[in-house]
């Protein structure tokens, strides 16, 4: 599992990482992560820590500590990223921290949504996958599923994005949405609950390239599951 | 050195292990909620050299997996910890905790059992009363040992976040709980309300930066607790100051060495245990990859720092990539706070003799258990002259993680949690280190 480490000169190591940006966080040896601060991380890292960001999320119940450091972690090296050309894709730098942001935030907001209305929140998403979603840190943390789902403003998007789909009306809408992942599923631990919809888009395969319409279909999808949470026990 | 060391396979992971206040019973609790109590034989004149071993008291079943229905969240029924109280009569009694529950259980013995009932027969159904003719006083008879454990108090739903640490109190009345964010002190006969005494939840949850990693009350000091976080300060705490102890009477904290700063400075920080000493001048913390003692007199640094695996310090990005980094080792202090003890990988571990500076490495594995072993100090090597036993820090394995030990409180005999494996190590020549 760990290989032998080589050390190479600084200087060798800026020229040679463009080449050997995969290979950086696989030889742990390397002067870059051994030394004092190293200027900039590299982006295979920055990926590294988004995937595991993105893992701790998907938990129906988050370590909070292994969340919380790996945030923390990922803003260091977003910091010293920053300087530096902008790494594409351009958006998800800025997203991943705020999804972490977003996901605390509603994590502990006591919601009194029924299930009704949460699945109704959830067809709505299914319907603006490809669209640009408004990210839950407008409203207060109570609402961050339901920001989404006030019907005119939510369908309003849909009108760039996927116009195929109000040829139908709004009832049409709902026609073609899969309505299996709304069973028991859907709320069962880990696994099997956050799987996308089938308009679900290319990043499928390539499993560490998040997209920002997927980060934000993640995102709410969390949130509605995340947001139901017991208020404090007595005494408090 | 010279030790007889036992091994006992349990059928799931060891979560913790804890001996009681005299080291007369072992506790330890695992993944399925199972509770496992040995107890030390007493010396016997028959068999000098078993001296006494462990055997198993009682098994009971602490906590069962439970479905949250609000949160449609399984809440594990792995313990977290378990804490003995101190003795106060005849029965023994114990907290244990999952993430969410605590419960207090009681043990006792049952060694005699009353015969001769005038109105019940041999098997407890009532006689016909015509055939009594006389009465009797039933008598105690001696019966095998029976032991029975009760739960007596079950304190629910006082924490939101996963419980990581539980704590008597040395006034043997209170006990805390701490989870990720807050901290609870319940009374141990009350269990419909506990009162919070630390809270870092911030109002803004996007705020949140650090998390309470572990807490403990003071050995002798009622009002005195400590919890650490995942930024690696401590908070010395006293009850007495204000219901509410968000504002700390001490900050122990080390300023971040700069020739070693890296991305995961932060995660390496992150103390997974804290002890006091016996003594209660002294705390021991547990981060990735040191033991440190601090000096509850000085906030500044501490005052002595071990290094516990610093080979693995050039591989932390490696070590993030698996999660490896994120594992939570505990430490502990033997019995005179001379000597301290913390596990490691590849089964290794630790112990730090504080006076003479020496430091050996040991492992916990089914040859050094054999009776009469010799425990062999190991070694890792890094590079360069490699002696024959030595390991290679490449050929560590990862996955045999030593998480969890515990010190007897007097005598040299500990207890190493090795996945599913419970080793008893006893020193048999004297309570010297060598």
């Amino acid at each position: 599992m760990l290989s032998k480490g080589l050390k190479r000169k600084r200087e060798e190591e800026e020229e040679k990482e463009s080449l050997a940006v995969d290979a950086l966080w696989l030889d742990p040896g390397h002067a870059a992560v051994a030394q004092a601060p190293p200027a900039v991380a590299s982006s295979s890292l920055f990926d590294l820590s988004v995937l595991k960001l993105h893992h701790s999320l998907q938990q129906s119940e988050p370590d909070l500590r292994h969340l919380v450091l790996v945030v923390n972690t990922l803003r260091r090296i977003q910091a010293s990223m920053a300087p530096a050309a902008a790494l594409p894709p351009v958006p998800s730098p800025p997203v991943a921290p705020s999804m972490a942001n977003n996901l605390l935030a509603s994590s502990d907001a006591a919601l009194s949504a029924s299930m009704a209305s949460l699945l109704e929140d959830l067809s709505h998403i299914e319907g603006l996958s490809q669209a640009p979603q408004p990210l839950a840190d407008e409203g207060p943390p109570g609402r961050s599923i339901g920001g989404a789902a006030p019907s005119l403003g939510a369908l309003d998007l849909l009108g760039p994005a996927s116009g195929c789909l109000l040829d139908d009306g709004l009832e049409g809408l709902f026609e073609d949405i899969d309505t299996s992942m709304y069973d028991n599923e859907l709320w069962a631990p880990a696994s099997e609950g956050l799987k996308p919809g089938p308009e679900d888009g290319p990043g499928k395969e390539e499993a560490p390239e998040l997209d920002e319409a997927e980060l934000d279909y993640l995102m709410d999808v969390l949130v509605g599951t995340q947001a139901l949470e017991r208020p404090p026990g007595p005494g408090r | 050195m010279p030790s007889q060391g036992s091994l006992e396979v349990s059928s799931d992971i060891i979560s913790t292990v804890e001996f009681n206040h005299t080291g007369e019973l072992l506790a330890t609790g695992d993944k399925g909620g199972r509770v496992v109590i040995f107890q030390r034989e007493p010396e016997s004149k028959n068999a000098p050299h078993s001296q006494g071993e462990y055997d198993v008291y009682s098994t009971f079943q602490s906590h069962e997996p439970e479905f949250d229905y609000l949160k449609s969240l399984e809440i594990e029924e792995k313990i977290n910890k378990i804490k003995w109280l101190p003795q106060q009569n005849a029965a023994h009694s114990l907290l244990s905790t999952n993430d969410k529950t605590i419960k207090l259980w009681k043990i006792t013995e049952r060694d005699k059992r009353p015969e001769g009932y005038n109105l019940k027969d041999e098997e407890g159904k009532l006689k016909d009363l015509s055939t009594v003719t006389s009465l009797q006083v039933p008598v105690l008879k001696p019966m095998d040992l029976m032991v029975e454990v009760s739960p007596r108090r079950i304190f629910a739903n006082g924490h939101t976040y996963h419980i990581n640490s539980i704590s008597v109190n040395s006034d043997c009345e209170t006990y805390m709980s701490a989870d990720d964010l807050r901290i609870n002190l319940w009374h141990l006969a009350i269990t419909d309300r506990s009162f919070n005494i630390v809270d870092i939840k911030p109002a803004n949850m996007e705020d949140l930066t650090e998390v309470i990693t572990a807490s403990e009350f003071h050995p002798h000091h009622c009002n005195l607790f400590v919890y650490s976080s995942s930024k690696g300060s401590l908070r010395l705490c006293d009850m007495r100051a204000a219901a509410l102890c968000d504002k700390h009477s001490k900050l122990f904290e080390e300023p971040e060495d700069p020739s070693n700063r890296s991305f995961f400075s932060e995660i390496i920080s992150s103390v997974s245990d804290v002890k006091f000493s016996h003594s209660g001048r002294y705390m021991l913390t547990r981060d990735y990859l040191t033991v440190k003692v601090w000096d509850l007199n000085m906030e500044a640094r501490p005052i002595e720092t071990y290094q516990v695996h610093d080979y693995l310090r050039s591989k932390l990005c490696s070590l993030y990539e698996n999660d490896c980094i994120f594992d939570k080792f505990e430490c502990a202090w033997n019995g005179s706070d001379s000597v301290i003890m913390t596990g490691a990988y590849n089964n290794f571990f630790r112990m730090f003799d504080r006076n003479t500076k020496r430091d050996v490495t040991l492992e916990a594995s089914r040859e050094s258990s054999k009776p009469r072993a010799v425990l062999k100090p190991r070694r890792v090597c890094v590079g360069g002259k490699r002696r024959r036993d030595d390991i290679s820090v490449d050929s560590l394995d990862f996955t045999k993680k030593i998480l969890h030990t515990a010190w007897h409180p007097a005598e040299n005999i500990i207890a190493i949690a090795a996945t599913n494996n419970l080793y008893i190590f006893q020193d048999k020549v004297n309570s010297e280190m060598h």
